[in-house]
């Protein structure tokens, strides 16, 4: 199973370390991680991907709350929620016609394009992790020279 | 309700106030005084009730060792920081209230890791004070830099590290508050030396809020009512009393629930004397060295009310075939531990004192019958009878199983004993019969050799009323052994009864069993003479070879001032039994042939 979770903590040093460090420790797996403040400047949002099954991931849930610094704990319901992650692709261009084909990629995407040089180009998307797996997939063939991943970013609906 | 009183100002200080703040909505009423970090520290302590401290002094905490000069908190030092740290665990656990230990930066940190680890394996409450380089130093290597917050982390219950003077109060607080709340646990203050030095004035926070901190919760009365039920219900319904029930000294409840519905009743080794181990529901400790009869009646039971215990793999032998065919009742204060290991189909969160005690209430308005007879207890009480007569024992006049009822016979019945860790430990489940709940204590979860002797000097610092007994193994006895020092210039006359097999006898036991009798690295050679040893520390040493020399060497002990070692030869090749092997489940007991 998939599982988003979303980490209120507090926004002082070293959490960052406590929270990755019990993942380490307790033999779970990050998936991805994303961590900024809130509105809030006392607290961050840690947003966290990991796989597990339902077991495990109760599991970590508990541990995380069990965490002096952690304030909330939340495992969403991804159905009901809002989760982004922005990536960044740098793509080689060898024919001519790549760079056009690429932009229509990016088009169908939603992506947006930067710096289109003589043999290269850089897409930048925001989508689900699934949707950046496919356009990395079909981006694959052109030749993938670089590419810088968020981790999500997650709120879940008002009302779900 | 705030009360002023229990803030009063010590009469030195140069500079004091009374004020009131307002912090997070909350109206405080503090003392408001000028002084420098390691005062405030001292300070802190005295608020918190600390009485003495264990530890060692070096370049880092010198500031705070200053202070003892001018506050009337007793210093005990010691000849090894881990000792320290051990101290401070025994006098937790016996209290119930944090110990304190000091260590200086770097090795004198590192040095309290085993100890504070120890702790947090078996939730004692422990305050860990060490010194730190300045904060400018910090992240340049300095000397006898270590970086304790990153390395302490995965064993600690929490870490401060002040950066700040005025920071120090608010962590001493809140440290003592975490370390002795809910599941209780080790805490470590490292302050920089610095910070110890600077003055700055000072609030001492009476009351204080952790966001992300909620040691209890109020039991859930539903599933109490279904949990009676299930217990009613059930066919061969048992008690397994864990750790958690001597932590929260649930002695009185455990007793009244057991003999309200009949219950009888396993415990784990960490469990061991929740209940008392003479009374006729008591089957004794369950595991891999558990009683025969615990583990034979814990392996037919349908219904299982676990208070206070996380299911460790010793506990329980294999997970899965524990739970098969189980129904489980798991009261536990930590909401992590509910599922972890086991499949619980009712759950009560909270202290186990105060959800027995909603149990006690709810069973007083049940008007379901109970048969003080059913086939159950019937079938209980002779397994219980059988085991205790039958159980094979090593045939020498000086085996373990009879060395340890000649202890329990002549020790009174409140008496405190500590462990250390091996056969000795494990025959001292098996054999010495805990009387007074609550009386018994070892390094269970990390299994810390070492552990049981300065463990005993704590356990003797909170109780000075009450004879301390450490059952030691020569191999154990041998880490930290020179706690004797301590012991003898502290005067604090602890009695270490060492069942000396001249080997690592554990260890030597697996290579007996598991790898055809290849016994690498176990054998100690009858090195040192703990005799001498413990006379040239200015102990009393006593060597006993016969029954009636341990009858002497105890009651000589008991009557000593000054700290005993009873060295004890036995039989180096006596294995303990019965054994679960590890990955096997509890009906796969290896009993004496
Ligand atoms: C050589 C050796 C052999 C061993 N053999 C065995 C063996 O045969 N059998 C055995 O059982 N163990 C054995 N052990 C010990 C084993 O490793 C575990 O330490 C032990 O089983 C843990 O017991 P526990 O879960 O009851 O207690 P703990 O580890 O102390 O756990 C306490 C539980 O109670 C909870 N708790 C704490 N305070 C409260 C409160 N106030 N209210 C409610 N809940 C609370 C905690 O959250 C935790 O879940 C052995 C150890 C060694 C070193
Ligand atoms: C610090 C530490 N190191 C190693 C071990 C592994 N170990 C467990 S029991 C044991 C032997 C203990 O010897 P002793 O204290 O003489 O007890 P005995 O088994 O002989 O009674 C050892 C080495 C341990 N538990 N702790
Ligand atoms: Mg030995």
């Amino acid at each position: 199973m998939w599982a988003i979770l979303s980490i209120l903590v507090e926004n002082k040093p070293g959490i960052l370390f406590k929270v990755t460090h019990l993942f380490r420790s307790r033999n779970f797996n990050i998936d991805s991680i994303s961590v900024g403040v809130t509105d809030n400047p006392e607290y961050s949002r840690m947003t966290i991907t990991t796989v597990g099954d339902e077991k495990q991931v109760a599991q970590i849930v508990k541990q995380l709350d069990k965490m002096i610094d952690t304030v909330e704990v939340r495992h969403l319901d991804e159905h009901k929620t809002v989760y982004r992650e922005l990536s960044i692709f740098k793509i080689r261009l060898s024919n001519a016609n790549d760079s056009m084909e690429i932009n229509k990629l990016a088009g169908a995407y939603g992506a947006k394009i930067h710096d289109v040089k003589k043999d290269s180009i850089m897409v930048e998307l925001t989508a689900t992790p699934d949707q950046i797996k496919a356009f990395e997939e079909l981006a694959r063939p052109f030749g993938i020279l670089d590419v810088a991943r968020t981790g999500v970013a997650a709120i879940q609906r008002s009302g779900a | 309700m705030l009360v002023w009183a229990e803030t009063a100002i010590t009469s030195d200080s140069m500079y004091s106030c009374i004020l009131t703040i307002k912090i997070m909505g909350i109206e405080m009423m503090t003392t408001m005084q000028s002084m420098t970090g390691a005062k405030a520290l001292m300070t802190a302590m005295e608020k918190e009730g600390v009485r003495q401290v264990f530890g060692l002094p070096g370049g880092a905490n010198l500031p705070m060792y200053d202070e003892f000069a001018r506050c009337d908190i007793r210093h005990i030092l010691v000849r090894h920081e881990q000792s320290a740290a051990h101290m401070a665990d025994g006098f937790g656990r016996v209290s119930r209230k944090p110990g304190v230990c000091f260590a200086t930066s770097g090795p004198g940190a590192t040095n309290i890791l085993t100890g504070i680890a120890t702790a947090q394996a078996d939730s004692a409450p422990m305050v860990a004070v060490t010194g730190q380089v300045p904060v400018a130093m910090i992240g340049r290597d300095a000397f006898q830099e270590s970086d304790i917050i990153g390395m302490a982390n995965p064993v600690v219950k929490y870490a401060f590290q002040p950066r700040t003077a005025a920071e120090v109060p608010a962590a001493v607080r809140k440290g003592f508050y975490i370390a002795e709340t809910g599941r209780p646990g080790p805490v470590l203050i490292d302050i920089p030396k610095d910070v110890q030095q600077n003055e700055s004035e000072m609030v001492f926070p009476d009351e204080f809020k952790i966001r992300g901190y909620h040691p209890w919760s109020d039991p859930d009365i539903v599933a109490v009512e279904k949990a009676i039920d299930m217990l009613l219900h059930a066919q061969k319904p048992i008690i397994l009393a864990g750790g958690g029930a001597i932590i929260s000294s649930a002695f009185a409840e455990l007793q009244a629930v057991a003999e309200t519905l009949m219950l009888p009743v396993v415990t784990t080794f960490k469990g061991k004397g929740a209940f008392p181990e003479t009374h006729p529901l008591a089957l004794g400790p369950i595991g891999m060295h558990g009683h025969a009869e615990a583990n034979k009646m814990m392996t037919e039971a349908d219904c299982v009310l676990a208070i206070g215990t996380r299911f460790s793999d010793r506990s329980v032998g294999t997970f899965e075939a524990f739970e098969k065919r189980l129904k489980i009742i798991h009261m536990d204060v930590d909401p992590a531990e509910i599922g972890k290991n086991q499949t619980a189909q009712i759950a009560v969160v909270g202290d186990v004192k105060a959800s027995l005690r909603v149990m006690i209430k709810l069973l007083a308005k049940n008007s379901t019958r109970l048969t003080k007879e059913t086939p159950w207890l019937k079938h209980v009480k002779e397994t219980r009878a059988y085991w205790k007569e039958n159980l094979k024992l090593h045939p020498g006049e000086m085996g373990a199983a009879k060395i340890l009822r000649k202890l329990r016979e002549i020790l009174p019945s409140e008496s405190v004993i500590t462990t250390e860790v091996g056969q000795h430990q494990m025959w001292a489940s098996l054999f010495y019969d805990v009387i007074q709940p609550g009386t018994f204590f070892s390094s269970t979860g990390l299994g810390t050799m070492g552990w049981g002797f300065p463990a005993a000097i704590g356990a003797k610092v909170a109780r000075p009323d009450v004879p301390v007994v450490d059952i030691a193994g020569d191999g154990s006895f041998s880490m930290t052994e020179n706690s004797l020092a301590t012991a003898v210039l502290e005067d604090i006359p602890v009695i270490v009864f060492i069942l000396n097999n001249s080997s690592l006898g554990m260890v030597a036991q697996w290579q007996r069993t598991f790898y055809d009798r290849r016994m690498i690295g176990v054998e100690q050679s009858r090195c040192p003479d703990y005799v001498k040893l413990a006379e040239s520390y200015g102990a009393q040493g006593i060597r006993a070879q016969s029954m009636a020399e341990l009858d002497g060497a105890i009651k000589t002990a008991l009557g000593s001032d000054v700290a005993t070692v009873i060295d004890i030869p036995i039989d180096p090749e006596e294995d303990v039994l019965p054994f679960v092997a590890p990955g096997t489940s509890l009906s796969d007991m290896i009993l004496p042939s």
